[in-house]
């Protein structure tokens, strides 16, 4: 190819280049709260990866003999009812969370996207149908629906996954249908289709990329409501199987005891919050770093 | 305006319907049979000759094909029958009368409070951007999204109930029987349903705020002299508060989710605590019930919601 002379001095023109992961790098840690939340997830899934070696005692077996002991040098947290420590419990919970929000995230995405994408880029008679039905989960609550799923389904950690998943899906197939619609405007799009290129060809080369940035910033803010969820499914005792360590769980059989060691109850809790915190930080981060439009959107 | 209202009309009631298989056909996931759910809980299952299974199958109409038992179902929803509890033995429909109430009591107080302090919080940090009222209020938006209710009730029942002793740890009155008891008992559960929307209204406040007090109009509001308070309450306000509006559409579906919560932490017998207990009893008559209006709920709101919308911001009605 022979370049005109023009070109070079077009390029001439243009602003010194800055490298996209620079400017990427620079804005997502110019604030402080998501540097805080990236040091959170981080430490979250250090602790989750090394459980084992971090957890001062076995967070399964029963000791009867020590149980609800107030905090102390050898149980910092206490202990529960029976006797296993809190924060071994508190530690191994972090598995459960991260387990549950990334294969559920990773579920809902997958099935969420492909609906949205069909949706918005064949229109009519299959988008009425795939957007009315997401509308329809959309009027069930998230928590009660991924209740009312997991029960049904018969409780258990597969069965929350599956009710999180689907109480999650309509949030990722309506975004990808709304960005759908709008890249397939492109002129790129178009030309793509007159020179003959099949339709699953166009979405997933053409318009999937370009709607990544706001599926990545949706899918990091919901792993922080998954997890949210996950830990208000096993409050209730829903998808816990004994002796697991989660950290709703955890803050309801500290409930039932919040004279006697409130830490029980509050240190899972805090976890939670922390956790879910971050991820929504993480999500703002990358946010205004990605794409800085999608402010007030997502 | 009309054309744009009867559309969000249609595609309601199309909604509606899916509404309804949906709640009709997760019931019939169940694994097993359920009359035998119903007679293991009701009586001697042994003891059951197998042609009185058949006459109760029919009793239930169950010995009908599948989409009968939808058309029956329906049918009878729009008459107010929602079946008998197997559990309360009683009609559901009079059990429905009876929780919700407790639950809409709760929750229409949790979303003013959430929507008035909500959109004030947000409406000050936003004119007072960068000052400390903004560096105290922003911050705790971000944790008012993230704390869990269960928890949040928790703290409040041991700081305010067991602690300090100021307010009855549970339980809940009719305010028609004892107001001044009534609203004790539902000062801390109403706060723990509220803070989620209270934050998310104020975030979303301040920051349609920033960016309405941008527009050129606003600029000449200030320019001919206006004090901030006109300027802001005559000018800003109106045009910001569309984004919140939508934002109190899906408010009240988490309310609902987080009264299953707050009800089970503080005793309160509403439709969340009845939903848990009837899911624990497999008592899928209320499951089905309670999941069908809050659906109903929900979808009504989003549609008063969007026309709204529609007549606040005319580029969407003719989008």
């Amino acid at each position: 190819m022979v370049a005109g002379p023009n070109t070079d001095m077009e390029f001439l023109e243009l602003p010194p280049r800055v490298s996209e992961w620079r400017r990427f790098r620079r804005v997502f840690l110019s604030r402080g709260v998501v540097v805080f939340g990236l040091i959170i997830l981080v430490l979250l899934v250090f602790t989750a990866a090394f459980a084992a070696w971090l957890a001062p005692y076995d967070p399964y077996k029963p000791a009867v003999g020590r149980a609800l002991q107030q905090p102390c040098k050898d149980f910092p947290l206490g202990t529960d009812t029976l006797g296993r420590d809190t924060l071994s419990r508190l530690i191994y919970g972090s598995r459960t969370a991260l387990m549950v929000g990334f294969i559920s995230v990773a579920v809902a995405t997958i099935i969420g996207i492909t609906l949205g994408l069909i949706a918005g880029y064949f229109g009519g008679m299959i988008n009425v149908v795939i957007m009315r039905l997401m509308d329809a989960l959309l009027c069930f609550p998230m928590i009660l629906l991924a209740l009312v799923v997991a029960s049904v389904l018969g409780g258990g950690i597969q069965n929350v996954i599956i009710a999180l998943s689907i109480a999650t899906i309509p949030g990722y197939a309506r975004v990808t249908h709304g960005l759908t619609l709008s890249i397939r405007e492109n002129d790129y799009v178009l030309a793509e289709r007159a020179m003959g290129a099949d339709a699953t060809h166009t979405m997933l080369r053409h318009i999937l990329p370009n709607a990544f940035p706001p599926l990545i910033v949706l899918m990091t803010m919901q792993l922080g409501n998954i997890i949210l969820a996950e830990a208000g499914l096993s409050f209730l005792g829903i998808g816990i199987d004994p002796p697991g360590a989660a950290w709703g769980a955890m803050v309801y059989d500290g409930y039932k005891h919040l004279l006697r060691n409130p830490v029980l109850s509050f240190a899972p809790g805090l976890a939670i919050m922390l956790v879910v915190f971050a991820f929504n930080m993480v999500g703002d981060g990358l946010r205004d770093a990605l794409d800085p439009r999608l402010r007030g959107l997502l | 305006m009309t054309a744009y209202i009867i559309r969000r009309l249609i595609q309601a009631l199309f909604v509606l319907i899916l509404v309804t298989l949906i709640v009709f056909f997760v019931m019939r996931l169940l694994p097993g049979d359920p009359v035998l759910i119903y007679v293991a809980q009701t009586a001697e299952l042994e003891a059951m000759p197998p042609e009185m299974l058949d006459i109760l199958r029919a009793e239930f109409g169950l010995d009908k094909p599948i989409m009968v038992q939808y058309a029956n179902w329906v049918s009878g929803i729009f008459q107010g029958d929602f079946g008998t509890s197997i559990f309360y033995r009683e009609e559901v429909s009079m059990l429905m009368l009876e929780r919700f109430p407790v639950t809409l009591h709760l929750g229409v107080l949790a979303l003013i409070i959430g929507a008035v302090f909500g959109v004030l919080a947000g409406l000050l940090a936003a004119v007072r951007r960068g000052k400390w009222l903004d560096k105290v209020v922003t911050p705790l938006t971000y944790v008012g999204i993230t704390i869990p209710v269960f928890w949040l009730g928790i703290l409040l029942m041991y700081a305010f109930g067991l602690k300090l002793q100021w307010l009855p740890i549970s339980g809940y009155t009719s305010p028609m029987d004892d107001f001044w008891l009534s609203t004790r008992q539902v000062i801390m559960p109403v706060i723990s349903m509220a803070v989620f929307g209270l934050a998310a209204n104020a975030r979303q406040m301040r920051s349609s705020m920033l960016e309405v007090t941008q527009q050129d109009y606003v600029r000449t509001a200030w320019s001919k002299g206006l004090s901030e308070r006109k300027v802001i309450v005559r000018h800003a306000l109106k045009n910001s508060l569309i984004p919140v509006i939508t934002l109190m559409g899906i408010g009240v579906g988490i309310i609902f989710g987080g009264s299953v919560f707050v009800e089970t932490v503080f005793a309160i017998p509403g439709v969340g605590r009845l939903l848990v207990s009837s899911i624990f009893g497999q008592d899928y008559v209320v499951v089905q019930a309670i999941t069908f209006i809050i659906a109903v709920i929900v979808l009504v709101v989003n549609l008063i919601v969007d026309i709204s919308y529609g007549w606040f911001d005319p580029r969407i009605r003719y989008g």
